[in-house]
């Protein structure tokens, strides 16, 4: 599904190295999740892979079904079927929740070469996966992520990706400002989206999520490298110990 | 007193070209002494504060710089309105409906004009004449008001316009339809709407290369004004628009207008509230492209009764090197207690060259009061627009929805959700033209 070779990754206007060599495969139907310290690289590579502006590519390569990524525009890696889940989802004054959803899916199915929906099947579609993530008709008409709790915008991107049915989904801290509950109710819509022709690259800071979100494959990030790669086993090893242990054996 | 001696040259310039006065006595009258206050007030100049960031010789000039032609407009089809085509300024009677309709009369100036006594008289020219005069402030103390004298001009040599006199609730909206075959046109409308009565104006397309368009809408007791304007679009257009309201008590004024680039838009709009719990807003959305365009509102609201409320509400979309201006006022009376005042400019620049010239002007004299007003420049937001293109939105739409999501606080002003479609429809189309 994802084959990400040698990374290497600058910011543009600092000149600063974050990704340093990143190697990473992420199967079809699997969900793989990175677990690393604050700076260590999780959101750049989640930026770098959904065409954000403000990086650059120095080395290696990024390819999603074979298909090379790293030179396409955000919109074109969204049709191919990419999805980040934003850790901070930004709000759009102006743009309705549902114009905004309807733009997007249409946008994407005429990309591909596909029929759009229709208004009605639209409605009927949103409707009912809104419900399933207790999302209500007031958020689905009110303006993209504005006046939305924390909560609710988590709730939303998983809305997105329900709409959206991309084949890749990156979830960058998505259980960031999230309760107990909350947390339940975005893993409970990530779990319903998972399939055997879907994967999932789960970026967390802490194992609880992965309680909910039950990973294949863990990975530990550090200076823009991935230094270790085990089961569910190695997140609860962090959870218990932190990082220090993984990072001294890493520099030893 | 004498005017400098830069204002005295341009205004005799004019004067030496305007024909006498004529027609029916009530209306020479009006013209002769309109004539005189232009004489008096003398035209502006790039110097006088309600001109400096604009270019007044646009319309001191006596020849138009520009010749523009447009086809027939018919955005407001949708609506069914009773229409009315001007063809550079000339009512086009073959084009137009019947000057019928329930609830309203409908005249022509120009045949009004032969008659010596007609209703209007009430009206012409008296907006603008209050607007023009030096009266004494509460207090006693004489108030001298901003000089209009390009409104003093089309009163005393309007030829034409629509007169309406409203006596009843009427439903289906008068279009003013507008059409240049490159030459200038100068109107003159009148709306008098009695008490308790509404009417829904609407104008829309290119009347000439250069044009002055004016309108005096005086609006009774618990009656309602509304007005929605699609300016004609042309690159080199030179549009005067001015827009003189006085409001009774309860009565309810909302006008919008949408302008697309031109050289020389200037839009006036001189509101005057002088009925308790009157509601006034104006509101307008510009999309401005090009570094020949300019676009200046200027709007000054006038609270002199209590309870009252006014928005102004504008935006500004602007690219390689258009500019936008706005000068916009709320003077509150001492009596006008508990006025509620709202006043908004926004711009969105979407490169380096193109500027927003903002002038908020607050002027209190009550004391129980709120008014608040604001003006932002600002990029188009790159946060956003990741977020949409991440979703598979294509980058120019993305900045299509971003710039109707901008504009859209303006829209809302007008009442009628039909009209809010009409204008979202025309913002998108003229976006959409410009990705090509």
């Amino acid at each position: 599904m994802l084959e990400i070779k040698n990374l290497h990754v600058e910011l543009e206007e600092e000149d600063k190295k974050i990704l340093n060599g990143l190697n990473l495969t992420v199967e079809a139907g699997k969900v793989h999740a990175i677990m690393g310290p604050n700076g260590s690289g999780k959101s750049t590579l989640s930026y770098v892979l959904s065409g954000r502006d403000g990086y650059e590519v120095t080395d290696g390569s990024a390819e999603l079904l074979g298909e090379d990524i790293l030179e396409m525009e955000p919109e074109e890696r969204a049709a191919a079927g990419l999805f980040l889940a934003f850790q901070y989802p930004v709000e759009i004054p102006g743009v309705g929740n549902m114009t905004f959803l309807r733009t997007a899916v249409n946008s994407q199915r005429k990309a591909r070469g596909e029929e759009e929906l229709s208004a009605a099947d639209f409605l009927k579609e949103v409707r009912a996966k809104a419900k399933s993530l207790k999302i209500d008709a007031d958020m689905l008409k009110r303006p993209v992520n504005v006046g939305f709790s924390g909560g609710e915008k988590k709730r939303n991107e998983i809305l997105q990706m329900a709409m959206l049915e991309p084949k890749m989904c990156i979830l960058d801290e998505t259980d960031s400002g999230l309760d107990v509950d909350a947390m339940k109710l975005v893993a409970d819509g990530v779990n319903a989206l998972r399939d055997e022709g879907r994967s999932f690259l789960v970026i967390t800071h802490y194992q609880r999520l992965l309680d909910h979100i039950k990973p294949d494959v863990v990975h530990i990030l550090y200076k823009g490298q991935i230094i270790k790669t085990g089961g569910p086993e190695l997140a609860l090893e962090v959870e218990n110990n932190g990082y220090a242990d993984l990072i001294a054996a890493e520099e030893a | 007193m004498a005017l400098p001696k830069e204002k005295q040259e341009v205004t005799d310039a004019m004067l030496s070209h305007l024909p006498e006065a004529t027609g029916g006595n009530w209306i020479k009258t009006a013209r002769s002494a309109a004539m005189d206050r232009l004489a008096s007030l003398g035209l502006p100049v790039k110097r006088d504060e309600y001109w400096k960031y604009g270019d007044p010789t646009h319309w001191t000039a006596v020849e138009p710089k520009f010749t523009t032609t447009s086809e027939a407009s018919q955005v407001f089809d949708g609506v069914e309105p009773l229409t009315l085509v001007f063809v550079d300024g000339v009512f086009d009677a073959d084009a137009s409906d019947a000057l019928a309709l329930d609830g309203a009369e409908i005249t022509l100036l120009s045949k009004a004009a032969q008659a010596d006594l007609h209703w209007s008289q009430s009206l012409y020219g008296v907006l603008e004449t209050r607007a023009n005069s030096v009266k004494p402030q509460d207090g006693g103390a004489l108030v001298r008001p901003v000089d209009r004298p390009f409104a003093a001009l089309n009163t005393a040599i309007a030829q034409e316009g629509v007169l309406i006199h409203v006596t009843g609730q009427v439903a289906r909206p008068i279009r003013i339809s507008y059409r240049s075959n490159g030459g200038q046109a100068l109107l003159h409308h009148a709306v008098k709407v009695d008490e308790g009565a509404s009417v829904t104006l609407l104008e829309e397309g290119l009347p000439a290369a250069r044009y002055d368009v004016m309108i005096e809408a005086d609006v009774a007791d618990e009656a309602e004004f509304h007005h929605v304007r699609m300016q004609g679009h042309a690159p080199q257009v030179q549009a005067m628009t001015q827009l003189y309201a006085r409001l009774g008590r309860e009565s309810t004024f909302k006008s919008f207008a949408l302008s697309v680039d031109g050289v020389a838009t200037r839009s006036d709009a001189i509101l005057e509230l002088t009925g308790d719990d009157a509601s006034a807003h104006v509101g307008g959305a510009v999309l401005g492209d090009g570094k020949d365009v300019h676009h200046d509102d200027t709007v000054f609201i006038t609270h002199d009764a209590v309870n009252c409320e006014s928005r102004q509400v504008f935006k500004k979309v602007l690219r390689n090197g258009a500019t936008g201006v706005f000068q916009g006022k709320i003077l509150v009376k001492e009596d006008a207690q508990k006025t509620d005042g709202y006043q908004i400019s926004q711009s969105l620049l979407l490169d380096d060259d193109s500027q927003f010239l903002a002038k908020p002007e607050l002027e209190i004299y009550a004391d129980d009061v709120a008014c608040s007003h604001g003006s932002t420049t600002g990029a188009m937001d790159e946060e956003g627009l990741f977020y949409l293109r991440a979703r598979g939105v294509p980058k120019g739409y993305a900045e299509d929805l971003m710039t109707i999501a901008f504009v859209a606080e303006a829209i809302d002003e007008i009442a009628d959700e039909a009209l809010q479609e009409v204008v979202l429809a025309q913002v998108e189309a003229a976006l959409a033209g410009r990705r090509g």
